[in-house]
């Protein structure tokens, strides 16, 4: 098989192990829009050693905030987090499912009092990691459709 | 352990352990005499209950309006919030903030599920969950398990069966959780269409009961010891055709009675709405008029306990 080059970047971010199908996803959470200034690299459909087949973002001169981080834990528990600073790897580790989700995802029972204009935010407890399902705190529906909800 | 009920609020049957819930039912068997009104009482004297009813509801309401005036407390609120300044567009979080600065305990019943937690996470004084959405009715549970307790004396291996609306139907969910935690059996029978959620099944067989399934109840009432009927709700079937599919699917009457232990109670949360035979109310078996009245000794033994007055 060709080896797959990754052209290195000088700073910024790369998101690897991200999995298969998720990198469109990732690029919303990261907030990547039409109107980007910085490089932003997307390779779907990778070889992968550790999971046959992998998605990888590259954004140049950005670093994620902890919400950004919880959210990509959560569609893609696997992901590691390269922080490329000057070309080299300054810092790098596995996204962590927190156990409790704050603020970043909405309950998907639209009969939940957090679906109101209510001045609080969302709150789910991490119940289970292998799939990932959250219990939210307000109304105690179990969510396992997790991208659709992230905000 | 019973120090710790005061302050304490009252949102999900979830959060009370099997020993609080036993101390509940002990303390509301205390309250019956004052409860029948053979007793008076002082014991909440001064204390003001804000009732908050954005939902119709007349057993709830009235047991809460009769328990804590029998305490000697008083209550103050609203039955519907037309004509209140949640009509006008306010927050549940303001609404209660503001009836938080006025009472010393607050009964919430909404139609959005979780409701009673955003408001126990925005008042300082105990929240009582009066019923949320389609989630937690706890004090109906704990009245239902007073009620069961009373009749059965010891809930260990007992025969409950559970019919009616069992998907949408909120004291059931409630209720079967704690009743598995008291070691019952549960028989579910519903409808397909109404069947109790697999969340629902998972969480009573993750304490170690495991519940059987019907679709007939002519098949399992001859082994009950409790039959636990629910309405059939109306406004809970977002299409209307499938209620009528349904309604008047499993009646109670007299001819279904005929092979029942003869001990098996009848319990319903009412209102009814023809799931039972009027001519039913007065076999031995019918209990659910003195189920509604235990809603009266058990909102008491809750707000004595919350408000510190009972220990």
């Amino acid at each position: 098989m060709k080896e797959f080059k990754v052209t290195p970047i000088r700073n910024g971010t790369v998101i690897d192990h991200i999995s298969v199908g998720m990198a469109l996803k990732v690029l919303r959470i990261v907030g990547v829009k039409d109107d980007v200034t910085s490089t932003v690299s997307v390779l779907m459909h990778v070889p992968s050693k550790k999971a046959v087949w992998k998605d990888i973002v590259k954004i140049e001169d950005r670093e994620l905030d902890p919400k950004e981080l919880d959210k990509i834990a959560l569609i893609s528990p696997n992901a590691t987090i390269n922080i490329i600073r000057d070309y080299n790897v300054a810092e790098k580790f596995v996204v962590e499912v927190p156990k409790v989700i704050k603020g970043i995802m909405k309950c998907p029972n639209p009969g939940c009092i957090t679906n109101k204009d209510e001045p609080v935010e969302t709150e789910f407890v991490v119940e289970s990691k292998k799939p990932i399902t959250l219990r939210c705190v307000y109304c105690d529906r179990m969510a396992t459709e997790i991208a659709e909800n992230l905000r | 352990m019973s120090a710790g009920f005061k302050g304490m609020d009252v949102v999900s049957i979830r959060d009370f352990s099997r020993e609080q819930i036993e101390h509940v039912l002990k303390v509301a068997d205390k309250m019956v005499p004052i409860a029948k009104g053979e007793e008076r009482s002082v014991l909440l004297e001064g204390y003001v209950l804000g009732s908050l009813f954005f939902e119709p509801s007349t057993r709830t309401r009235l047991s809460f309006d009769v328990a804590m005036t029998r305490l000697g407390g008083r209550v103050l609120g609203f039955d519907q919030p037309t004509g209140a300044s949640v009509a006008k567009g306010e927050t549940l979080a303001d609404t209660v903030r503001m009836v938080d600065a006025y009472c010393d305990v607050i009964a919430l019943r909404h139609p959005q599920d979780g409701a009673a937690r955003l408001a126990a996470h925005f008042a300082d004084k105990p929240i009582i969950n009066a019923g949320d959405g389609a989630g937690q009715h706890p004090t109906q549970t704990m009245l239902d398990l007073f009620t069961i307790r009373k009749e059965k004396k010891d809930m260990e291996g007992i025969n409950v069966v559970l019919v009616g609306d069992l998907k949408y139907g909120r004291t059931v969910h409630s209720l079967s959780e704690a009743l598995a935690m008291f070691g019952a059996q549960l028989t579910f029978v519903a409808p397909p269409s109404l069947q109790i959620p697999k969340e629902q099944l998972k969480q009573v067989d993750s304490m170690g009961q495991k519940p059987k399934m019907n679709s007939s109840l002519q098949d399992v009432v001859a082994d009950a010891d409790v039959l636990y009927v629910t309405r059939i709700q109306k406004e809970r079937f977002p299409d209307p055709s499938e209620y009528q599919k349904v309604a008047g699917t499993y009646r109670i009457d007299l001819d279904l009675l005929k092979n029942v232990k003869r001990d098996m109670i009848i319990m319903h949360p009412l209102p009814r709405v023809g799931e039972i035979a009027p001519e039913v109310d007065r076999t031995p078996h019918a209990k659910y008029f003195e189920q509604a009245f235990n809603g009266v000794p058990v909102r008491m033994a809750i707000l004595g306990l919350v408000l510190g007055g009972l220990k």
